[in-house]
């Protein structure tokens, strides 16, 4: 077939013009890895907020004392020894050698400090660490120690934890910031160096290699170990469309998606050059949280039959569909870890329909309607209120199921008011695993009244059974108390977990090195 | 015309100020709370409150209307909740791909629609007319996410001749800048050429049925001559105001496309903000909006007196 003179010269214009166009000269891109990360960098203070994508910025830059390895073991990190005292009543922390922060002054003991207070301030594990010490003691420019009111269990699991808020070291100078204003200086000691000038909110943070960071000498094994940078800079992109992270990563034009929405990873894995990673067994744990000051979930025993009323399957199915993306778990404390235990489930979340209508019979129930917040701006989220309203039904419950965006649920969340009156009675939620696995450290198990977060659950016997986790040293006993712990939860709702999930990360073929962790940290990894 | 041009200008001041009233009390009164955003999951209510204190919510609304458009009327529009930078600095670093994607589009529209909108007139009922129209009907159906993850699976996924994603800065090269605006433009300028293009053919039949065509054809003027010279200029007014109402919607209105090809502009800022309740960038980006309204619609009572001289102000 001839093509007309006209068409052909059109093409060959298009072909010349795009050949131009496609040629600009690229900058040397192979140390720099492009990354879509599960949300846009807005702010940058990780002790001032929760929010996850400001933890993973905290861990590019910042760095810790210790860190959680891959088998779940806290691991000295910044710290080089420590030791407690034979009554348990003194820690003492010396720091590695050759510590520096980004601008080029040595860590000290007196950083850390100040960093430990600032955050003892704003983390409830924190907090809750923080009330057996007496005094934290600078020594000397290396040495502190912790002098305690009696023993405690939480100070590595304090130390060491994993996720928000996160106990990061920075100068003294900006930890002296008060927990409740941001910091307005970026500097850390961390493998990464935070480039404020690139920093361009809605499209790209970057971070380039510190090449003064002394890693440890050990492998690296999940968030402990040497912290080797081996690309010269990072750079995340913010791509807030899920189809279009996906189009530029099947392109070649980023290296890694972290967060792929369940719909698009079979696209994405199937192409021959993106592998898929499970980069956090631990996973994520859903749950339904009560509010408990009102009707009827005022009431323990209909709190209880939520238990029967509803299963996990139903509500993962919903939104991951793919079994392989999800588990169905009844240990309250994440399946897979030393405290996980079934203790007290046997029958529960398996939608014994009957069994809920007998409860809720028992408790008197007058078809109060449940006020269930629905988000439906988070794909993660957006079915769970659906499941949850259908399975209660059936349950017995009369539901008023009310759809909002994610941020109107988080504002409508914290109020008190009666639910006819802009208040609520439930709505779901997720959390990262990490933030689930003991019972300081499960925000939602916080049962003291005023003090706890909203829902407001009041259980003196919770907060007993709480402390005296915080206050045990030896690992048996703290297991057979949180598997008090789960019964009491039985007895007395806070909330229902309902399983856990897990969003594999897609990296190019070329890309090698990415840690299994609770958290995506980036040394390590390189671009071959 | 001075006069006038000054009466308009003045005349903005109400305007302004009355979005101004609406958007601080719409923000106010949507549920939401910036406060509870930032505390994150894990805060009491004491802090929530502690930080609403720190953002200047915790006083009434009157009291933080007044200090708000007190500062705004010394041009400073504060500092955003989230990102701890200077709403001006935020919406300076957005504006750039948006005027960029806005105007390149309004360029291949205009380019696009207005010569097959008068060769369709010209060539009323014959099958270039009923193709251009056909195609004007589909360009308005289809939706534009549609056209542009259609455009980006042929053109950058399959042929790989332009990027999916992303913009480049002017500053940092004309033809990057160009290369990754192209798709976009051209997807977000297809309703525009739907529309413009019947706006066009509309219009040139009106006045080519007109005595003054008739008398320019009887001199023996090239049919070209005609229809440039005599029917488009005459059929420009109503073309321009639709080519003005589509630059004013375009600013505010790129949203979809910015986010299909990830562009970094002022739409998606704006839904950004909204969703996480951060008010001082809100109120900031639609005050400019609606200046941008206004001061396009000037422009274009203006392009009316060059266009057709018997227009006076």
């Amino acid at each position: 077939m001839r093509l007309p003179s006209l068409a052909k010269g059109t093409l060959l214009a298009a072909a010349v013009l795009t050949a131009t166009l496609a040629a600009v000269p690229a900058q040397a891109q192979q140390n720099t890895l492009k990354v879509v990360m599960h949300s846009d960098l807005k702010i940058v203070d990780p002790i001032w907020t929760t929010a996850y994508i400001t933890r993973n910025h905290g861990y590019m830059i910042y760095d810790t004392l210790f860190a959680m390895d891959d088998k779940g073991e806290i691991k000295p990190q910044m710290v080089d020894k420590y030791s407690v005292s034979a009554d348990n009543l003194t820690w003492t922390f010396t720091l590695r050698d050759g510590l520096m922060f980004h601008d080029d002054k040595p860590v000290t003991a007196e950083d850390a400090v100040a960093s430990i207070k600032r955050w003892a301030q704003k983390d409830s594990l924190g907090q809750k660490m923080n009330s057996f010490v007496k005094e934290w003691k600078v020594v000397d420019a290396k040495t502190f120690t912790a002098s305690l009111s009696s023993p405690t269990g939480l100070m590595l699991l304090a130390l060491g934890k994993p996720s928000s808020n996160v106990p990061f070291i920075m100068p003294k100078r900006i930890a002296e910031t008060s927990p409740n204003e941001q910091i307005k200086e970026y500097i850390g000691s961390g493998p990464f160096v935070f480039k404020t000038d690139e920093w361009k909110p809605g499209d790209k943070t970057v971070y380039t290699k510190f090449t003064k960071y002394k890693p440890r000498a050990e492998p690296p094994s999940g968030m402990a170990g040497g912290k080797v940078a081996k690309v010269d800079r990072v750079e995340w992109r913010a791509i807030p469309d899920g189809q279009t992270a996906v189009n530029a990563v099947l392109a070649g034009e980023v290296d890694m998606v972290e967060d792929v929405k369940s719909e698009l990873l079979p696209v994405v894995a199937k192409d021959p050059n993106i592998k898929m990673f499970d980069q956090n067994p631990l996973g994520n744990q859903y749950v339904l949280r009560f509010n408990t000051i009102h009707k009827p979930f005022d009431d323990p025993k209909v709190r209880q039959a939520m238990f029967y009323a509803l299963n996990q399957e139903d509500f993962l199915k919903a939104v991951h569909g793919d079994a392989k993306y999800y588990k169905l778990c009844k240990a309250l404390f994440i399946c897979g870890t030393p405290l996980a235990t079934d203790k007290g489930m046997e029958g529960k979340l398996e939608s014994n329909f009957k069994k809920s209508r007998e409860l809720l019979a028992e408790a008197k129930y007058d078809g109060t309607p449940v006020v269930l917040l629905h988000s439906t701006d988070l794909a993660v989220l957006t079915n769970l209120a659906p499941v949850a309203k259908s399975l209660m039904e059936r349950g017995g419950f009369k539901v008023d199921m009310q759809s909002m965006d994610w941020q109107s649920v988080v504002a409508r969340r914290a109020k008190k008011d009666a639910p006819n009156a802009g208040g609520w009675n439930a709505f779901l939620t997720s959390w990262v695993a990490a933030d689930v696995l003991n019972p300081v450290g499960t925000a939602f198990l916080n049962s003291s009244c005023e003090k706890a977060l909203f829902g407001w659950p009041c259980d003196p016997e919770m907060e007993k059974l709480r402390d005296q986790f915080a206050r045990e040293t030896d690992p048996a006993k703290q297991k057979a108390i949180a598997e008090q712990v789960q019964l009491r939860y039985l007895e007395v709702p806070t909330h229902v977990h309902l399983g856990q999930w897990y969003r594999p990360v897609a990296l190019r073929k070329n890309v090698d090195g990415l840690l299994a962790s609770p958290v995506v940290v980036f040394w390590n990894v390189e671009k071959k | 015309m001075w006069g006038y041009l000054g009466r308009r200008v003045l005349s903005t001041i109400p305007v302004v100020l009355i979005v101004a009233v609406l958007i601080f009390m719409m923000l106010r009164l949507t549920p939401g709370d910036p406060a509870s955003v930032i505390a994150g999951d894990a805060a009491t209510t004491a802090d929530v409150e502690e930080i609403r204190a720190k953002l200047g919510l915790s006083g009434s609304i009157f009291s933080q209307f007044f200090i708000w458009i007190g500062h705004a009327m010394q041009g400073d529009f504060g500092e955003s909740f989230f990102y701890k930078k200077t709403v001006a600095s935020l919406i300076a670093d957005r504006l750039e791909p948006t005027l960029a994607l806005s105007t390149l589009t309004i360029i291949l529209a205009t380019v696009i629609a207005v010569p097959l909108g008068t060769l369709a007139a010209y060539k009323q009922g014959s099958w270039l007319d009923r193709g251009v129209m056909g195609l004007s009907v589909a360009g308005f159906s289809v939706p534009v996410f549609v056209i542009g993850y259609v455009l980006i699976y042929v053109f950058a996924l399959k042929l790989g001749w332009f990027p999916v994603q992303g913009y480049q800065r002017l500053s940092d090269g004309f033809w990057g800048f160009l290369h990754r605006l192209i798709l976009p433009s051209f997807a977000l300028a297809i309703v525009f050429i739907a529309l413009l293009a019947r706006m066009t053919r509309t219009s040139v039949l009106e006045v080519l049925n007109e005595d003054y065509v008739r008398t320019a054809r009887a001199k023996g003027l090239p049919n070209l001559k005609v229809l440039v010279f005599h029917a488009l200029r005459n059929a420009a007014v109503p073309i321009v105001t639709v080519i003005g109402i589509s630059v004013a919607t375009l600013l505010g209105g790129v949203v979809v496309t910015e986010s299909v090809f990830n562009i970094p502009g002022l739409g998606r800022l704006t839904v950004d903000a909204v969703l996480a309740r951060d008010y001082p960038t809100v109120q900031a980006v639609i005050l400019l909006f609606s200046l941008a309204y206004v001061f396009i619609n000037l422009v274009i009572d203006v392009l009316y007196t060059v266009l057709d001289p018997r227009i006076r102000y």
